[in-house]
């Protein structure tokens, strides 16, 4: 078992900008471990001989022209924003980053 | 603020010896982004070239611009790496609204191109050979805007804005291996390098590599270790230095902060640096995030990208002269100094006499119009040579003109109707 512990935890919610309580990080630990648990068997099903893939389809360079397609107008674009000021996407202040 | 301890540069130098990494970031010139057909034109209002991909909404797939793919290869060719058989794009996460997905779509583990170099000439005319690591395709991120702090910054702002325009444009991050050995002369050689870095994207016509307007952005990363010793110290980052004179000015800074901390039994924190450009000094950033931090994967959404041999071929046989090789061949040509040369580059001369020689006059007429009245008349009014509003054309008219009150040979046949034509023309 990969055994992720509560600290794990607690460094992922920080890169996630979550904050967890001190009881959800036992909780989560716990259901991460599961998960984890869950996927790591697929390597017990598959051998030496199937390589790791990260597309199930046997497809290559899909390309397109560079060719200008219309955008959304900054209304649409803007539409579902929970805030907007100056016609841009308002978010609340970003701490410890710069 | 506190005042950074600085050991001078002579005594930083006499104890150590500097190691540095440079990653310069070029936006390619494509007319849409990497992953979706907005357009990338600069100067549109704010989100009017956005779409559900490089907003991120859900349910809309990415789909590679092949111009990027392509304008990748020929950096990579141009700078003798190899380029991948087979490569995929990878999610870099982190949290920062200036990608909407939440992630970049770059590379990892798998880049385009890898393993080159660059040979860099310094002003006095040695080559220094610059190692690739790598060069991989990425996306550009949105602009922030920060509002309520005093200065624009995030420090005391009360909320951030977001233009989203820019999110998604494609990016090519060149990577240099660990430069070593170039002593006293790293920050001329950092300059030097970005200086001819920035030639070859013009060459390659895959970019203007305007660094005024961030187009091209160089990250300069450097460490110190006492003479003799092989160990890499502890580096320092320092993000978006984007002029050549601040990389040379940033490289030098680094060196004399590390020293001092280092010379004072301090240690080095690896960390992000910001670079200001009135005082050419650099303060503390964010302490820098592992590279598992970012809990890189394989892009699902895009399939990989195994360029054909032949297409490869095809476009290393289209590259231009190299801007090094050429400009030596018109050194030689034109029959100048090294020196002579390196100010007709720096006062960006070069492309108009090429032009003003293909217009007709000789070498030396057209070097001295453009180093001489010109290059005077555009310092007066600050703008560049190609500004002015008079054309290689118009200068090679003017020289091999001549005048009657100094040549009898202005009714030479030969010369006569062109003459006429364009007085006739006004």
């Amino acid at each position: 078992m990969p055994g992720i512990t509560r600290e794990e935890v607690a460094h992922l919610a920080r890169l996630a900008r979550l904050e967890l309580a001190e009881e959800e990080l036992d909780h989560f630990a716990g259901q991460l471990d599961d998960i984890i648990g869950a996927v790591a068997r697929v390597s017990e099903v598959a051998e030496q001989d199937v390589p790791p893939t990260s597309h199930p389809l046997p497809l290559t360079n899909v390309m397109r022209a560079d060719e200008v397609r219309p955008s959304l107008t900054p209304a649409q674009a803007l539409s579902g924003a929970p805030a907007q000021e100056q016609q841009r996407f308002k978010v609340p202040q970003i701490l410890g980053e710069d | 603020m506190t005042v950074t301890e600085l050991l001078s540069y002579e005594a930083a130098l006499a104890s150590f010896d500097p190691v540095m990494g440079l990653e310069v970031h070029v936006e390619l010139g494509t007319k849409t982004k990497m992953f979706c057909g907005c357009s990338t034109e600069l100067g549109a209002e704010p989100n009017a070239q956005t779409c559900p991909t490089c907003l991120g909404l859900p349910g809309a797939l990415p789909v590679v611009n092949e111009i990027g793919v392509e304008s990748a290869i020929k950096i990579g060719l141009a700078l003798h790496c190899e380029i991948a058989e087979w490569c995929r794009f990878a999610r870099k996460n982190y949290f920062y609204p200036d990608m909407p997905k939440n992630f970049q779509t770059s590379q990892y583990d798998e880049p385009i191109a890898f393993n080159g170099y660059l040979d860099v000439q310094l002003e006095d005319g040695e080559v220094f050979r610059v190692e690739i690591e790598r060069a991989h395709m990425e996306e550009d991120t949105g602009k922030s805007t920060h509002i309520g702090g005093a200065t624009g910054r995030i420090h005391g702002a009360s909320h951030s804005l977001l233009d989203y325009n820019r999110a998604g444009i494609p990016l090519i991050e060149i990577v240099t291996k660990p430069i070593e050995g170039a002593g006293e002369r790293a920050p001329e050689v950092a300059k030097a390098y970005v200086a001819e870095l920035r030639e070859l994207i013009r060459a390659l016509g895959v970019s203007e590599a305007r660094m005024d307007k961030g187009q091209m952005r160089c990250d300069v990363n450097l460490s110190l270790r006492p003479h003799g010793t092989k160990t890499f110290g502890t580096r320092s980052e320092t993000k978006n230095v984007n002029s050549l004179r601040s990389v040379e000015r940033a490289a030098r800074f680094e060196i004399q902060r590390h020293a001092a901390v280092l010379e004072s039994g301090g240690t080095i924190v690896q960390e992000t640096r910001h670079f200001h450009e009135d005082d050419g000094s650099t303060t503390s950033g964010r302490i820098k995030d592992n590279a598992e931090d970012y809990r890189y994967f394989p892009e699902p959404d895009l399939v990989p990208i195994a360029p054909a041999r032949a297409w490869v071929e095809e476009l290393r046989q289209g590259l231009p002269e190299l801007p090094r090789v050429r400009r030596n061949r018109l050194r030689e040509e034109w029959g100048v100094s090294e020196q002579e040369m390196q100010s007709i580059l720096n006062a960006g001369a070069v492309d108009p006499i090429v032009a003003t020689i293909e217009a007709g006059a000789d070498a030396a007429s057209a070097r001295k119009w453009w180093m001489g009245e010109l290059a005077r008349n555009a310092n007066e009014k600050g703008v560049s040579l190609e500004e002015l509003p008079i054309t290689p054309a118009d200068v090679a008219r003017v020289s091999t003109t001549s005048w009657p009150a100094r040549s009898s040979r202005a009714s030479s046949p030969a010369r006569a109707p062109r003459t006429r034509s364009s007085r006739s023309a006004v």
